[in-house]
Parts: C-alpha cells; structure tokens; sequence
C-alpha cells in the first residue's frame, strides 16, 4: 500500500521553510536588537574599535561560521576604526540568552558605546557589511 | 574571548563540502522511498547510515564512499572544505529521528512512524536543496532549552 499525501505535504512545508529561511539568511536587520543590554569591553573581555565592532558568535557544530569568520576578519584589516571580535557561543550562554541568539553564526553590529545597531543570521554578503558599517557612526 | 575556531582540542578534520550536500540528496531519496512505502527495513538501513555518519564520520558512510569513488573524481573545480563536526551533528540528530522511528514500527504505531520519517526528510531536503545547516539552526536553540 503506496501514500504518497505525507511526502508531498513534508515537501511542500520544507521547501515553503527554506524558501523563507533562504530569504532572511544573512541579511542585517536593525529591529531585532534587545533594549537595554550594551556589550562592553567588560562583557567581551577586549577593546572595542573605536567606531565599530562585528561581534559574531559561533559554534562548532556549524559550517557557515568559518566563511563568516574569514569574510569579517579580512575586512577589518583594511577599516582601522571597525573591529572583529569573535565569541564561542556555547561557552557564552549568558549573553546567548541576554541577546537573544538563535543560531549561529549570528553577527551582532554594536556602535563605539557598545548599543547593538544591526545583526545578521547566517553568513552576510560583503557589501552588506558595508553599508552596515558606513551607517555607524 | 575564546576562539572556538582555533580550539586547540578540538579535533580539526577537515572534509570535501560537497559530500554531505551529495549523500543528503540521496538520504532524501531514501526516506521518501521509507515514507511512501512505510517501510520499517529502509528507515533501518539509513538509521544505519545515520549511525556510520554520526560515529565515525559522514565520509565513511556508504554515501559517503559512492560520492569519494564516482562523483569526486569527475568534479573540476576545487573542492571546499568543511569542518567535519556540522554534518556529523547533523547524522547524529537524523539517527534519533530514524529511531524513533523504528520504535513506532515496532509498537504498531504508523502514526509515530510517519512523523519521524518525515522530520527526518525535511532536514534532508532542506540540506540537500537549500544547504540549510541544522547544527546552526538548532543546536544553540537546544542548548539553551537543556540549560535553562
């Protein structure tokens, strides 16, 4: 006895899912910060760029977080004010949970007082980054 | 901050990316073939896979092996690499779903059966079409969940 109706209404709901998850992949939103929580030199354990910081989050169970990595930490070598600072989410759960981070890897675009101004789930595109970055200030 | 990519413990395999992208088309296949059929020996026979993959690594998977012998060799261009923990978390969350499975065709339960196989091919086909990255996606969500 052949049924075909749940293969067709798992793939149906699957590519709607990854059709919705490839669209907001990587992209920097602006609304999704959490008032009240500032990421400090005290919280991140180093220095902030004086403009801005990309602070990323990561986790070792996830591939695109290496792209992130590499793509981040080649731009800054060129934007002297902007800096990368990198965080091993699973040893950092408490400020996963203050942030409220999801998945990994997820970037989070904080100004020079620390304010979160943006932040990317998955990897972002380099011109994205870029203007993200122009609009801090 | 410490820096989980430069972990010195931890074990930096790294594998051709396309591969785990190949062997999910075929999981795909495979637990379609399970669902259509309702077919406790096929879900077995990929639970099985699942377990290689979880264990001792996705490349060492039948998959695995049809993707290093026929397709690797006839690919051009470079091959990306991949940390090999992501597909091997991601084997390892498709072996419990194929068990809980098993466990319902085992009590009778279709119901059970069904709603395994089909999460199980979700992640597949959601990998295999979209390269959607479950350990991304999920792990930190359920780490948060355990810890709470």
């Amino acid at each position: 006895m052949k049924n075909y109706l749940p293969l067709a209404i798992v793939l149906v709901l699957a590519t709607a899912y990854g059709l919705w998850w490839k669209r907001g992949e990587g992209a920097i939103r602006s609304n999704k910060a959490i008032p009240g929580h500032r990421l400090s030199e005290q919280v991140l354990g180093e220095a902030l760029g004086s403009r801005a910081t990309m602070v990323q989050f990561s986790s070792a169970f996830c591939a695109p977080c290496r792209a992130t990595h590499a793509l981040l930490s080649q731009m800054v070598e060129t934007i002297p004010d902007v800096k990368h600072i990198h965080i091993d989410a699973e040893s950092h759960l408490e400020l996963v949970r203050q942030f409220d981070i999801r998945s990994t890897p997820t970037t989070i675009f904080i100004n020079k007082d620390g304010i979160e101004v943006g932040r990317a789930a998955g990897t972002p595109k380099r011109e994205q980054v870029l203007k993200a970055l122009e609009a801090i200030h | 901050m410490s820096e989980i990519l430069n972990k010195p413990e931890v074990a930096k395999i790294y594998i051709d990316a396309r591969g785990p992208r190949f062997a999910a088309s075929i999981t795909t296949l495979v637990l379609a073939i399970a669902l259509v059929t309702q077919s406790a020996w096929v879900l077995a026979l990929q639970g099985l896979v699942f377990l290689i993959g979880a264990v001792r690594g996705p490349q060492f998977t039948p998959y695995g092996l049809i993707f290093k012998s026929l397709i690797k060799p006839r690919l051009k261009k470079e091959a990306p690499t991949e940390d090999v923990r992501p597909p091997k978390f991601a084997q390892a969350v498709g072996f419990l779903f194929a068990l809980v499975g098993l466990i319902g065709a085992i009590a009778g339960s279709s119901a059970v059966f069904t709603v395994a196989v089909g999460f199980a091919l979700a992640a597949a086909f959601l990998n295999a079409a979209f390269n959607f990255c479950l350990g991304c996606e999920m792990y930190l969500l359920g780490l948060r969940f355990a810890t709470k």
